[in-house]
């Protein structure tokens, strides 16, 4: 570990900021800071912004709208930077800034450290700064999206990225198997998991590669099956946070799916065995819409919504936020451009990447402009339906603890002879002391 | 030359019949002065690099310090207290048991082993030391991404496997062939550098001492364990020492190959300290488990130093 400074304890940061007149307090809910412009610094600013995308064509429109914000603004701000960070790495990345005392101004956050960045104090509220932004109608964000980056009145994270899972289907490999079309399944209400399982063992089987890929979840991100146990109904934890419900009827049923659609009709890809969807070594994904931009057209590809399960069909979104750091050197800068990163008409561009949580933005028509892939009637079903109504990946204020802790019970689920009850008890009784703290 | 310089200052001092002693010093002071500017950058960078971190985590352990929170508060014993009943962290001990007796066992004899059929004069020894020494100077992270694709489920190893009709384990997710795996990449790793410095200790070996072992009719076997070994014991001394210290702090493997896993049992001391900074935003507990592993690998240090007396040839 490096030698450096410790963090600025809350009631150093609180003073400084008082002392500096910022008025964007650096600690607690920040509820009481005061909205307005910010104040002119003595020499124009850098903000940086990490991001974990590495897209040059997004980190180019993010450029391109930062640009515009710099012109405007040359007394305040001089450049903005867009630091990528590998995903996989992102959340430790960015904390291990924080710790370094390297905070950048802004950054994404992911859905399910939410709730431990919202109530840690790292960010600032924004919603005083977004409230007071001329033409930025507040009031036009979703409420269901911003539930899990608000408290109270506050608000800590834009959700900038709403984007719906969905299930990709490689045409080709499933009419060479002779399964049931699932557009047609959709189009006859009979798009359920027990279909979506039949078509993906019968197109494996006639193209020797994969049925169904959980994309991402490669028996280390077990949140990415909450796309699936939705279909039960199932959740990780109760809703307050405090109950383990691992085994509880629906989430059993749920996992002893998966476990037999992986084990017994080999619809989905073992433990161990790599397959990648967009290079056609898999029949169907579940995956994000935004990965739309993956497709290289080297097969025929179809998208449908996620199918029914017992409980009935459930959409599922995966959201990233972004947030200004309470130890920016200027959070109220950052606040300020963050405002004009997000503003309806940026939001409009940045749609073709990343659904906006604005309600007026979240038409088929508007997304089809910035979506050349999808077709009105996709983007109608999947993206504009899906969002509505759509629950959020399982997120939790200890949530680093709790994934790597019920990762490592899951690992003895994925076996053939596993017993799903026996396995789900062992994770309920290793997270059951994180829920209670 | 500066002590020649003193010397004739000296010597003419007593000619002369001055008092010696404050010529002397200046001359001492001199010598002060040069070598400690000699050594000056040395002191520093263990100064800054190596006691303060180590100064500045024994502080930090005796805190509670989250970076998300932004919390950094006196916590006085209460970490060290916690590692007494965390379960994970007694599991990640023993996992680095498993790993370093696996791995200094297998490097070890491995290397002499490597090391004697290289000190034969047989063909093509040279291209044999550059195929077993070329890892130690490829990337760990490049290395061992090679080798987790060849363990995976489908991978080179099992399809090698399956040629020869043999059916391969899943080997990064069952419990005992992940940490074999791991070793085992470990081993490949490093034991090239081990070997080598085990060739240079038998290369060193009097050729005639041998040779009145073999006329006064001693074999391979007793020449090897009678004269051969205790003669390289200093050489077995420091590469023991280097590859303990070196199991000890195993993390790259571990991230790439196996994430700590099947369940956490490959969830070393290093990437369990990993976790609870990095992962888990615990800075100050973080902390406390660096200072228990600097004591571990301090008090290995020691046990082997002073029992060097014991077994290594020069040292008795």
């Amino acid at each position: 570990m490096s030698l450096h400074t410790p963090r600025r304890s809350p009631v150093l940061v609180t003073g400084a900021a008082a002392v500096l007149s910022l008025s964007l307090a650096a600690c607690g809910t920040g509820s009481d800071t005061p909205a307005g412009e910010p104040e002119t610094p003595d020499d124009p600013v850098e903000l940086r912004m990490t991001v974990w995308t590495a897209d040059e064509t997004q980190l180019a429109q993010f450029q391109e709208i930062a640009d515009a914000y710099v012109e405007a603004n040359p007394e305040l701000v001089s450049g903005v930077t867009f630091e990528t960070v590998p995903f996989e790495d992102y959340t430790t990345s960015l904390t291990t800034q924080l710790a370094g005392g390297n905070a950048p101004d802004l950054g994404w956050i992911l859905e399910s450290y939410a709730p431990e960045f919202v109530s840690s104090g790292a960010l600032v509220d924004l919603a005083p700064t977004l409230q007071a932004t001329e033409e930025y109608a507040y009031d036009d964000l979703l409420d269901s999206s911003l539930a899990l980056w608000g408290e109270d009145d506050a608000l800590f994270a834009y959700p900038f990225s709403n984007s719906p899972f969905a299930v990709f289907v490689n045409t080709d490999q499933v009419a060479a198997a002779g399964a049931a079309d699932p557009a047609e399944l959709v189009a006859s209400g009979e798009w359920t998991y027990d279909e979506a399982r039949d078509v993906a063992t019968a197109a494996a089987a006639e193209s020797g590669g994969q049925g169904l890929v959980v994309r991402d979840f490669e028996y280390q991100v077990w949140e990415n099956l909450s796309t699936v146990w939705e279909g039960w109904g199932a959740a990780p934890w109760s809703e307050d946070g405090t109950q383990c419900t691992f085994t509880d009827p629906e989430m059993v049923e749920a996992l002893t799916w998966i476990h037999d659609a992986t084990f017994v009709d080999g619809a989905m890809p073992g433990p161990g065995t790599t397959a990648d969807f967009f290079a056609g070594d898999a029949a169907m994904t579940i995956t994000q819409i935004s990965r739309a931009s993956s497709l290289d057209g080297s097969f025929a590809w179809d998208v449908v919504p996620l199918p029914a399960g017992p409980a009935g069909q459930q959409n599922v979104i995966g959201q990233a936020g972004i947030g200004v750091f309470a130890n920016a050197d200027t959070p109220q800068i950052a606040a300020d451009f963050l405002a004009w990163f997000t503003n309806p008409e940026n939001a409009e561009t940045l749609a073709a990447y990343f659904p906006p949580p604005r309600e007026s933005l979240l038409t088929s028509a508007t997304l089809a402009a910035a979506n050349p892939l999808l077709s009105e009637e996709q983007l109608q079903a999947v993206v504009v339906e899906g969002v509505q109504g759509a629950v959020t990946k399982p997120a939790h204020q200890n949530f680093a603890r709790l994934q790597d802790t019920v990762r490592a019970e899951l690992d003895a689920l994925w076996t053939a002879d596993a017993d799903v009850e026996a396995v789900l008890g062992d994770v309920c009784g290793a997270i059951d002391p994180l829920l209670a703290d | 030359m500066v002590t020649s310089a003193s010397a004739v200052a000296v010597a003419a001092a007593e000619q002369t019949g001055r008092r010696r002693r404050p010529r002397r010093s200046a001359a001492t002071r001199r010598d002060w002065l040069v070598g400690y500017t000699m050594v000056a950058p040395q002191v520093l960078g263990a100064l800054a690099f190596v006691v303060a971190p180590l100064v500045a985590v024994f502080w930090y352990s005796l805190h509670e310090w989250n970076v998300l929170a932004n919390t950094f508060t006196f916590a006085g014993a209460d970490n060290y207290e916690r590692m007494l009943a965390d379960p994970g962290l007694r599991d990640s001990l023993v996992a680095s048991l498993w790993f370093s007796v696996g791995l200094v066992a297998l490097n070890i004899s491995l290397a002499l082993v490597l090391a004697v059929l290289l000190n034969q004069k047989l063909p093509g020894t040279t291209t044999f030391r550059t195929f077993f020494f070329s890892p130690v100077v490829v990337s760990l992270v490049a290395w061992t991404i090679v080798w987790s694709f060849l363990l995976q489920a489908d991978g080179g190893i099992n399809g090698f496997l399956a040629t020869v009709g043999i059916d391969g384990p899943n080997w990064l997710r069952g419990e005992a062939t992940a940490m074999l795996s791991v070793i085992v990449v470990q081993v490949f790793k490093n034991v090239g550098l081990n070997m080598i410095l085990f060739l240079a200790a038998l290369q060193a070996v009097p050729v005639e001492i041998q040779e009145a072992a073999r006329i006064d009719g001693a074999s391979a076997w007793r020449r090897f364990r009678s004269m051969t070994l205790p003669l390289i014991s200093p050489t077995i001394l420091l590469v023991s020492i280097l590859t303990i210290v070196g199991s000890l702090e195993v993390f790259a493997q571990i991230a790439v190959l196996t994430g700590g896993g099947p369940g956490n049992s490959t969830t070393v001391l290093v990437y369990y300290l990993y976790q609870q900074a990095f992962r888990f935003n615990d800075f100050g507990y973080a902390s406390s488990i660096s200072v228990l592993l600097f004591v571990i690998v301090l008090v290995l240090t020691l046990v082997q130093w002073q029992t060097r007396k014991r077994w290594v040839f020069h040292e008795v």
